[in-house]
């Protein structure tokens, strides 16, 4: 069981704070002879898998490094392009490593105003009077959990789905920003939270969430 | 305990069949803005779940929940989607959702020539099909009356 990771989210749909707590490795390195049998493609400026699933590499993995030296982007690390690259059989036999793209800080941004407009429609297209937004969202992977407080923050958590004590966290974080964050005479309201206190206590209550899922009576 | 309404798209977002049965409230745009609203809540959760996941999905997105409702997902491979809304009390209904599709929509409309797909549904049998199977779930209407 795990808490994957924890994003905060300001009442404007601006991410404030995000941090990744457990990252699963999911990556495979394959040695290939020209011609590559897998089909690349360039999707959101990285080369993923379009066709061609076998031994670990699935649709959707991305290209992460050439020969064990990382690539940025769509780009090699001495700035050629890959598939061009991949189409040079002089270049073979070469490592490839694939692998889940991890999201960049603008992606991150974007998918959290993404869920804040989520939340809002959630609510708007319910069949019942008074309704709150999406206060979870199960997949077969990792539940989302997301508390609104009052003043319109959203603390969002991903975890796995079996892990319990998820509420009892996120009430246990909207008092960590209150203490660490709302509290630090340098942190303006509505910005990126950069408190170390908040980082260090939010650590901490992540691991005691992890360990016994919950924070005992009373908190 | 109960069920709220029930959508079916198609794969390129058209409202096959829209059917309620104890809604309490309307959403206070028409049928067919709402049927937009909703399938297009849909489509961005799927990316946004394919996006956000740390791990690479099988099944993807199954159901939310907010303070008063559960919706519940279910996609066929052909891209048919339905969806269910709820109450909270209401377990996983994905093999339910699959029986509909397998038992109603299957047997009705897709073996039904004179169904043209991708249209929305005139289809009376299936319409008293599908109430006749939402009615008789174990948690259709406790609250009802």
């Amino acid at each position: 069981m795990a808490i994957f990771s924890v994003y905060v989210v300001n009442k404007a749909g601006g991410l404030i704070y995000q941090c990744d707590n457990y990252v699963p490795r999911t990556e495979v390195e394959k040695t290939f002879s020209f011609p590559l049998d897998v089909v690349l493609k360039l999707h959101d400026e990285k080369v993923v898998v379009s066709f061609g699933q076998r031994d670990g590499i699935r649709v959707g993995h991305a290209v992460l490094a050439i020969n064990g030296v990382d690539v940025s982007g769509r780009c090699t690390a001495e700035g050629k392009d890959i598939l061009e690259y991949l189409q040079e059989p002089s270049h073979y036999p070469l490592a490839i490593r694939f692998g889940r793209a991890r999201l960049t800080s603008n992606e991150k941004l974007m998918l959290a105003s993404m869920f804040h407009s989520l939340f809002a429609i959630g609510s708007q297209l319910s069949p019942e009077v008074g309704s709150s937004g999406i206060e979870m969202l199960e997949t077969d992977v990792f539940k989302l959990h997301c508390f609104q407080t009052l003043t319109g923050i959203k603390f969002i958590v991903l975890a796995d789905p079996r892990q319990s004590g998820i509420d009892a966290l996120l009430r246990k974080i909207y008092e960590i920003y209150s203490d660490f964050a709302l509290k630090n005479p340098f942190y303006s309201l509505e910005m990126p939270i950069r408190c170390e206190l908040f980082d260090q206590n939010l650590k901490s209550a992540l691991e005691v969430a992890e360990k016994a899922g919950t924070f005992g009576p009373g908190s | 305990m109960t069920v709220h309404n029930l959508y079916i798209f198609d794969r390129n977002g058209t409202c096959l069949h829209y059917s309620e049965w104890n809604r309490k409230k309307q959403a206070g745009i028409s049928k067919e803005e709402e049927s937009k609203l909703m399938y297009g809540m849909l489509f961005s959760i799927r990316s946004f779940v394919s996006k956000m996941s740390p791990l690479d999905m099988k099944e993807g997105f199954l159901s939310f929940q907010t303070s008063r409702y559960k919706l519940h997902y279910y996609e066929t491979p052909t891209g048919i989607r339905l969806v269910m809304n709820t109450d909270l009390s209401v377990p996983n209904c994905r093999d339910i959702l699959h029986q509909i599709y397998s038992t109603v929509y299957v047997e009705c409309v897709v073996r039904n020539p004179l169904c043209v797909l991708g249209e929305t549904l005139q289809s009376e049998l299936f319409t008293s099909r599908l109430d006749t199977f939402i009615r008789a779930l174990p948690f259709f209407g406790v609250r009802a009356a």
